[in-house]
């Protein structure tokens, strides 16, 4: 188990991480969710004894880790654009962190072979990193920092930079191989998707701080401030005399809905249109999610309904 | 581990190099313990040494225009024409600059110039030539040929655009290659010695004469000291005036400013270019290799065969053979200590906060010039300090002048070094010295390995040191060619320009082996 607790790191001026307190239990998934620049990088680096603390502790199994320098840490972090070593092949990126806990020479190639099979690349030991596609590059830094067996699985933006369908490919094999090791994960995104498909729990960070954690039912149901409303999607507005955020798809294009307006963009979203509706007499829009196959397009006059589940009254 | 990186450079150049200067202007200055500026005077209103100082001056300004004039259109041609066989000429444009001064001299005697100084100042540009075309062909690739076509378009003649547009954009790398031609031309050694003859002599060459003919060594540290002044006064003008110079400039990928040649222009100034190169660059290498297979009974190998023994009347005290021993066996030790040392200089410079003190630090001893490592060797390592018999004396200093270029290869490899690789190995389990081992070595190694391939050849052709310390009896290949050549009569000079065709043939060797790393692996990381 790790826990962190009033960790803040400071960049000069700045804290990129203002006091957090986060905790990722044993076969645990925590995704922690934010726009660039919230301090998530930041966050993995200091659990990893990269970055220098300036206040707040990190406990691994209830011993605090301060004082003890990277390689000794135990803990597994897989970097944004991976930083495989480019001087040696497939396996000899996979072993080199068994080569350090010098474990004997064949179980070393046995248990690399074992987790390239496991990330699904066996027959690539012998290639150059320079050889790989994005998502080969990605697997075998996945299968790197897993091979030493770390308590904690750290995972920095891993799915960033590749095309849409990979993406989609790749999450659903780190769901599963998250699943079958039973290893506890922290993994850091600016992407809900990411966050909401493979984590236990999910944290939005702002500003070097947690906004709102808790799973990603909890999450998506209730919001529990505007900027993690925002931050998902959720439309937030005055139109109905308190603050409120509702979501896209609990707005409806109906002849006696409450609220009047015209289409001012629509946009084609992969399975629904998103049109922006601007209200009669207000100044705001809102973001309505569609399924029809007929949208109304940009001009059109339309009237709102708004369905209850999807509406959250805001904190003022 | 770091602190280790930084002592090694520093106790090397403080030992091998700031100590030999300071027991120079010791002995220059402070005779028998009391400050006295008199020789430095006595080269100043003396007018054979004032004829020097001059000489001195004016054939660097002189070899520095005319390679100017002859290399800035090959500059021109390698960066902007495409044609067949561009990347061998580049290669082949280069070769002058690694070859030995002692070559380059006993090339130009091949040619029948005997000792003038016209045979001087071409025999400069010879050698400078692929200074000029790397530096401003260099940057002129990079440049964006759009701008010159934007000027164009907006109505500016050809050469207007060019001088306007072109030509200012260049001055930094102009003037770069300038001051670099200058100095080494103010500070050429071995070309003059051998071009020169008696009557024409140089700062550096009037060193040597005065320490080991005319035995003064008051007046030689007197000379070294006017050479270290005015080095160091070209050094801080040159800078100042670069420093001035220097422009941001939008730069475009190499290659991409290449076209290919059409025009009827283009094709006049490739001719004029190729043509002119092969006679200036390729003339006196071939002469060379013809003359030291032109014996007295028709074409073969009998010079190289008689380099195998000593002559009853021969100045050398060893078979000239043995020389190739000597020189290969310098060579490899030197290189060792160049990539030792400058390896860990090039680590202190990319990773250190006060690096670039070194990084200037290590450049000092190319810029004193090899004449004043020597001199200074040779009267520092006198007793008590007793290193005068030991053979690694050579090595070392050829190793201070190698050192630079080790640097200047290795520091960019070692920078591209992400340092998330580092931060990386170090999650994975790798202590600080595991970290340096695994990922920090390996990478650098490419950029240390060509280094060590420079530093090979220079050591191979180093002349200026060698010729104050290398014992009679240890000859180098260099001193073999030059005593060789300082002798009268038809086998002498047949003697040495089979050894100067063999010390063609190890430099280009060792650059060649250089190339093939280069081409392969470095850079792309």
């Amino acid at each position: 188990m790790l826990e962190v607790r009033g960790l803040t790191v400071r960049y000069g001026e700045t804290l990129a991480v203002d006091g957090l307190d986060l905790t990722v239990g044993d076969h645990e998934v925590v995704c922690v969710l934010g726009p660039s620049g919230s301090g998530k990088t930041t966050l993995l680096r200091a659990i990893a004894g990269l970055e220098p603390i300036e206040t707040g502790v990190v406990l691994r199994d209830g011993a605090d880790l301060a004082g003890v320098p990277p390689h000794r840490r135990g803990l597994g972090l897989m970097f944004q654009e991976h930083a495989l070593f480019p001087h040696r092949d497939v396996i000899g990126n996979v072993a080199f962190g068994l080569r350090m806990q010098r474990v004997a020479r064949d179980r070393v190639e046995r248990r690399a072979r074992e987790v390239l099979a496991l990330v699904g690349l066996a027959g690539f030991e012998h290639r150059s990193i320079r050889e790989l596609s994005g998502g080969e590059q990605q697997r075998v830094a996945l299968a790197r920092a897993l091979a030493p067996e770390p308590s904690l699985l750290m995972l920095d933006e891993p799915l960033s930079g590749l095309d849409r369908a990979l993406r989609d490919d790749l999450a659903g094999e780190l769901r599963q191989v998250f699943q079958r090791l039973g290893v506890a994960v922290l993994l850091v995104t600016h992407d809900h998707d990411e966050a909401f498909a493979l984590g236990d729990r999910v944290a939005v960070v702002r500003a070097g701080r947690i906004e709102q954690i808790g799973t990603p039912v909890e999450m998506w149901r209730r919001p529990a401030s505007e900027f993690v409303a925002r931050f998902l999607g959720w439309n937030v507005t005055d139109a109905l005399g308190a603050r409120c955020a509702v979501r896209a798809d609990a707005l409806r294009l109906t002849p006696d809905g409450a609220f009047a307006g015209t289409v001012v963009e629509r946009t084609f979203h992969r399975d629904h249109f998103l049109v922006r509706v601007a209200l009669r007499g207000r100044d705001e829009t809102l973001d309505v999610a569609i399924r029809d196959a007929e949208p109304p397009a940009p001009g059109d006059s339309v009237r709102l309904a708004v369905d209850a589940d999807g509406l959250v009254p805001l904190a003022p | 581990m770091r602190r280790l990186t930084w002592a090694l450079p520093l106790a090397f150049l403080g030992f091998f190099f700031v100590y030999p200067v300071v027991t120079i202007i010791g002995r220059g200055l402070w005779p028998g313990g009391n400050l006295d500026v008199s020789p430095v005077g006595d080269v100043l209103t003396d007018p054979g040494l004032r004829r020097i100082l001059w000489f001195t001056i004016w054939q660097a300004a002189v070899s520095t225009v005319l390679t100017l004039v002859a290399a800035l259109p090959a500059a021109f041609v390698m960066a902007r024409l495409r044609f067949r066989g561009r990347t061998v000429v580049r290669a082949l444009m280069t070769v002058p600059f690694v070859l030995p001064t002692v070559v380059v001299g006993s090339s130009f005697r091949a040619l029948g110039f005997g000792t003038s100084i016209t045979a001087i100042l071409l025999a400069h540009v010879f050698f400078n030539y692929a200074v000029v075309v790397r530096a401003v062909g260099g940057l002129w690739s990079h440049l964006d040929p759009r701008q010159e076509d934007a000027a164009r378009v907006l109505g500016a003649t050809r050469l207007r655009a060019f001088t306007s547009i072109t030509l200012p954009a260049l001055r930094p790398a102009i003037l770069a290659a300038a001051s670099i031609v200058y100095l080494f031309s103010f500070t050429s050694f071995g070309v003059i010695l051998i071009l020169g003859g008696p009557s024409r002599a140089t700062l550096e060459t009037e060193i040597y004469r005065q320490t080991t003919q005319l035995l003064d060594l008051r007046l030689a540290a007197a000379l070294s000291i006017m050479q270290l002044v005015a080095v160091i006064v070209l050094l801080v003008v040159t800078g100042r005036l670069q420093g001035r110079q220097a422009v941001a400039m939008t730069l475009a990928p190499a290659g991409e400013a290449a076209r290919p040649v059409r025009e009827r222009g283009d094709r006049v100034v490739l001719f004029a270019v190729l043509a002119s190169a092969g006679a200036l660059l390729g003339t006196p290498i071939a002469v060379l290799i013809v003359r030291s297979l032109d014996t007295q009974t028709g074409f073969g190998f009998g010079f190289y065969r008689a380099l195998g023994t000593l002559r009853d009347d021969s100045v050398l005290f060893v078979a000239p053979a043995e020389a190739i021993g000597n020189s290969l066996l310098y060579a490899t030790a030197a290189t060792v200590i160049a990539v030792l040392v400058g390896g860990a200089a090039a680590f202190v410079v990319a990773r250190s906060r006060h690096g670039g003190v070194l990084d200037t630090a290590v450049a000092l001893p190319l810029g004193v010039s090899a004449v004043t490592i020597g001199f200074g060797f040779l009267i520092a390592f006198d007793p008590p300090i007793d290193l005068r018999s030991s053979w690694i004396l050579v090595p070392i200093a050829h190793a201070l002048v190698a050192i630079p270029f080790v640097v200047r290869i290795a520091l960019p490899v070692i920078r591209s070094i992400d340092p998330r690789l580092r931060e990386a190995a170090a999650v994975l389990g790798a202590s600080p010295r595991s970290v340096w081992r695994e990922v920090d070595l390996p990478v650098a190694a490419r950029g240390l390995l060509v280094g060590g391939g420079f530093a090979f050849a220079i050591s191979l052709g180093e002349f200026g040191a060698t010729a104050f310390i290398a014992r009679p009896d240890r000859p180098t290949l260099p001193v073999v060619v030059f005593r060789l050549l300082g002798q009268p009569g038809a086998q002498n000079f047949g003697a040495a320009m089979a050894a100067s065709t063999i010390l063609v043939v190890l430099t280009l060797a060792a650059v060649l082996g250089i190339e093939r790393l280069r081409a392969g692996e470095l850079g792309t990381f």
